[in-house]
């Protein structure tokens, strides 16, 4: 057990958990995106930022990859933090304007406004698409390209891949919906489930039930939407 | 060359070559054939020098060596004739005839090839008379002048190895330590971090192995000491991982350079085999129980792979990107093994430290950081070229005196420093002593020692932009801070430059570097908003023209600009008429020619051509 500093508590925690972990076990609240329990720690979104250090040697982290050490002292909300989350939060919102994730985020501190021009892109590269095909779904069928700002997310040679099982995880755990189906498209190298002649779906789901919001809408149930009336 | 089986055999090899070194009575003609002599043309040189001396036979009187860039590339191809240390400049194939009947032979010098100092047009004979060389100290870079980089007896015959030999004959690892601690060596690469409290870390965790890596990555856009030291002495830097693998226990290294070096990679390749089979490196060196290999590993180039943790990643074969740390390299680096990365430069000073004593080491510089640094200095400057000083030196003797100043007798504006995430500083800051915390105090970086002179004529507006384009496309993207914020600090620059800037810009900006700097996990993004931060700083008036008045006070951003004829000055010589690319300034011979403002792309033809003064800028 390691003693650190959340907020000027004394805490205990344990060997191998970052920030987040015991912030999230004493029920502090810290936003994250990029973050998933059942994924890899990654980094990217920079919104779980906490300040640490003592007196003029503090500095911001991302909580969700910092591992605690003994002592550590952690601000989990100070003034520095919240700056620097909102304009991360003001730097999603206008590049990916249309999520609904990112516009809660923005009514939850108070970013009303957009000062750079709106690009209306669907992907803010927090890279769990990318991580859940890896880690979970073993398949590693999509992944980065470029770095910068010409960095996105595609298959090797934006090419149909073969590894793709279409199993759809990486629109399930989309926060920016990039991937989110667009309705058949053979150019368009993810999923494309549709076009598969192997149905993903036996039954046909209501609204609620179909994990894409549009019941019978993808084509792939074996039945056909009228049919589940 | 046979296995050198001890401390003292090695002892005795180099005592020889240093003894043959001194005995020889030929004239050397020392020729700079870095990558930088060889683009001018110094192969050419060497060739017809060479040729000569065949001809006439005088292979017993004259050595013509080929050597790495001996640091005043303004004056490339150059060649020091030694022992009288004659320095040519600007040297042709064609000159080797005559250098070698007039200098070698009649003991004549060639005037027309001595350099002439830029402020007093007064000549130098021997190189300790050139003012670039004269404020230097060039304890690491000197060398560079002396050998021939493919010879290791040429290494052997000024001291090579034989701080190896002392480190494995009476020095304890601990002692190793101890005594680049007490030198107060700091990194070369960036950051300054004590070398030898780095060391001492990565010897202290316990580890079944540990690696060692010279980080030769060197991705600032104009800064090269580190590609001329791989060049021109890569022994030197060898010699020093050695030393450094024994210290912490390593048993294993890795040099990872980029490709784009194709010169200094030949070069080190051919330094590991000669050091192998002379028994300085691999299996039980010096006959002791002391084992060390090391590996190349070549990086594509990409700035962000010159940041330790990607660099690592880069060389397991992973994406280069950068990772949290903690875990710091020394506890879990390469492999998940402690692994010690030091700079080039760094390890080029082990050997000098172990050799002339920490003692001596830690009295040149300033109280925080110790000895010399090698700049680039480039742009605006007379002597471009590669210096080294002492830690403390003032911006002002580096532009000035050893630099020459600034071409064409104009005024100086600023210089950047560090490389992409330095800042730029005005010339309030001339007279500032240079070392790792003044730079950082006054909003720049030491970097890895890129120093870029600007004049009068640039916008810093627009050195600002160039800056943020740079990172842009270098920011490996991972980080929404440093992906987006360098994006969009990109946007709102280029905006002000293109007259589109709004009053409310400044403040964004700022506030966006602010946000930049604290939420990005590497040092990449971490500094990326220097170059903004400190042109705001120090240059505001220049943000503000463009913004309030719709004017390029430096007269560069072109979308703020226009290019119009003096009629009193123009005499009507239809040099502009000829030079414009888009035919829009019209005339006849001798009388004041006209501009069309609709044809004219702003590319300043005409005002280069100009001998008149009679294109004037808006
Ligand atoms: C974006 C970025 C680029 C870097 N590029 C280089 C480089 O090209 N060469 C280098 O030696 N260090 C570079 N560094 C610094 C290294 O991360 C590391 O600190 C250094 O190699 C350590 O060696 P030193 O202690 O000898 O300076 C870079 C750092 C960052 C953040
Ligand atoms: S949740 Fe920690 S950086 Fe995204």
């Amino acid at each position: 057990m390691l003693t650190i500093y959340i907020n000027n508590t004394e805490v205990q925690a344990e060997e191998g958990w970052t920030i987040l972990d015991a912030a999230q076990f004493y029920g502090l609240a810290i936003p994250t995106l990029c973050h998933n329990p059942g994924l890899s720690n990654y980094g990217g979104c920079r919104l779980c930022l906490v300040e640490i250090g003592e007196g003029k040697y503090t500095k911001l982290v991302s909580s969700c990859t910092y591992p605690i050490g003994e002592g550590l002292v952690v601000h989990t909300d100070t003034k520095r933090v919240l700056e620097a989350r909102r304009m991360m939060i003001e730097l999603m919102l206008s590049t990916a304007p249309g999520s609904k994730v990112i516009q809660d985020l923005a009514s939850l501190y108070g970013v009303k406004q957009m000062r750079f021009k709106i690009r209306n892109e669907e992907c803010i590269y927090c890279g769990l698409c990318v991580r859940m095909c890896e880690e979970q779904m073993d398949a590693k069928a999509i992944g980065f390209q470029n770095r910068g700002f010409k960095r996105k997310i595609s298959t090797p040679f934006d090419e149909r891949s073969y590894e793709c099982r279409l199993c759809g995880a990486c629109m399930y755990i989309c926060p920016a919906c990039a991937l989110r189906c667009q309705g058949p498209d053979a150019d368009t190298a993810v999923c494309n489930a549709c076009l598969n002649l192997d149905p993903t779906c036996v039954e046909v789901y209501d609204e609620l039930q179909c994990w894409m919001y549009d019941a019978g809408q993808c084509g792939t149930c074996v039945k056909k939407p009228s049919d589940a009336k | 060359m046979h296995q050198i089986k001890s401390p003292q055999e090695l002892r005795e090899a180099a005592a020889e070559q240093k003894r043959q070194r001194e005995a020889q009575q030929k004239a050397v003609l020392t020729v700079s054939a870095g990558t930088c002599g060889q683009a001018r043309g110094s192969l050419d040189v060497i060739e017809s020098l060479r040729k000569i001396v065949k001809e006439q036979s005088l292979e017993d009187r004259v050595e013509v060596k080929l050597t790495g860039c001996h640091g005043f590339c303004e004056a490339e191809p150059n060649i020091i004739i030694q022992p009288q240390n004659i320095f040519y400049q600007h040297v042709k194939p064609n000159d080797a005839a005559q250098i070698i009947e007039d200098t070698i032979l009649n003991n004549q010098i060639i005037e027309k090839l001595l350099y002439k100092e830029p402020t007093s047009g007064k000549e130098a004979i021997k190189e300790e008379d050139i003012s670039f060389y004269t404020k230097q100290n060039r304890l690491v870079l000197g060398d560079n002048a002396l050998i021939e980089p493919t010879q290791l007896n040429e290494y052997f015959s000024i001291g090579g190895y034989l701080a190896l030999a002392q480190v494995l004959e009476d020095m304890e690892p601990e002692e190793v330590i101890t005594s680049i601690l007490d030198a107060g060596l700091r990194g070369r690469g960036g950051a300054g971090f004590p070398t030898g409290r780095k060391w001492k870390l990565t010897r202290t965790v316990e580890a079944d192995k540990k690696y060692i890596i010279c980080n030769a990555d060197e991705g600032d856009p104009g800064a090269y000491m580190d590609r001329s030291l791989m060049e021109g002495n890569p022994h030197r830097v060898l010699e020093g991982m050695i030393i450094g693998g024994y210290a912490i226990g390593a048993d294993e290294g890795f040099v990872y350079i980029r490709d784009e070096y194709p010169l200094a990679l030949k070069h080190i390749t051919r330094a590991i085999e000669q050091a192998e089979e002379a028994g300085v490196l691999g299996e039980n060196i010096l006959g002791s129980s002391f084992s060390f290999k090391v590996n190349i590993v070549k990086g594509a180039g990409a700035f962000v792979c010159g940041e330790e943790t990607a660099l690592m990643r880069s060389i397991e074969g992973k994406v280069g990107e950068p990772r949290q740390r903690p875990p710091f390299p020394a506890v879990s680096g390469l492999w998940k093994r402690p692994t010690n990365i030091n700079n080039v430069e760094t390890w080029a000073n082990v050997p000098l430290i172990i050799l002339r004593g920490a003692q001596w080491y830690s009295e040149i510089g300033t109280e925080g950081s110790k000895g010399t640094k090698i700049f680039s200095l480039v742009g605006k400057i007379n002597n471009t070229g590669l210096v080294e000083v002492p830690m403390g030196i003032t911006l002002r003797e580096i532009i000035y005196d050893i630099g020459g100043g600034i071409p064409g007798g104009k005024q100086f504006k600023a210089v950047q420093t560090g490389g992409p995430s330095g800042g730029c500083l005005p010339a309030e800051k001339l007279d500032l002593p240079i070392d790792y915390e003044s730079l950082t105090q006054a909003g720049s970086i030491m970097g890895s020692g890129g120093m870029i002179v600007m004049d009068e004529d640039t916008c810093m507006v627009d050195v600002s932009k160039y800056f943020l384009n740079f990172l842009r496309d270098e920011s490996c993207g991972k980080c929404l801070s440093c992906r987006e914020g360098t994006q969009r600090m990109w946007e709102v620059v280029s905006d002000i430059c293109d007259g589109n800037g709004k009053e409310s810009d400044i403040q964004l900006l700022e506030e966006l570097a602010v946000a930049v700097k604290d939420a990005s996990m590497c040092g990449l993004g971490q500094t990326a908003a220097n170059p903004v931060l400190s042109t705001l700083r120090y240059f505001r008036e220049e943000y503000d023209a463009p913004i309030k008045d719709q004017r390029c006070p430096a007269g560069v951003c072109k979308a703020l600009i226009s290019y119009s004829i003096v009629a009193e000055n123009c005499t009507g010589c239809m040099a502009c008429l000829k030079a414009c690319p888009e035919g829009a300034i019209t005339g006849v011979l001798k009388e004041v020619h006209v501009l069309n403002q609709e044809k004219c792309i702003k590319c300043g033809a005409c005002f280069e051509v100009c001998k008149f003064d009679a294109i004037k800028i808006e």
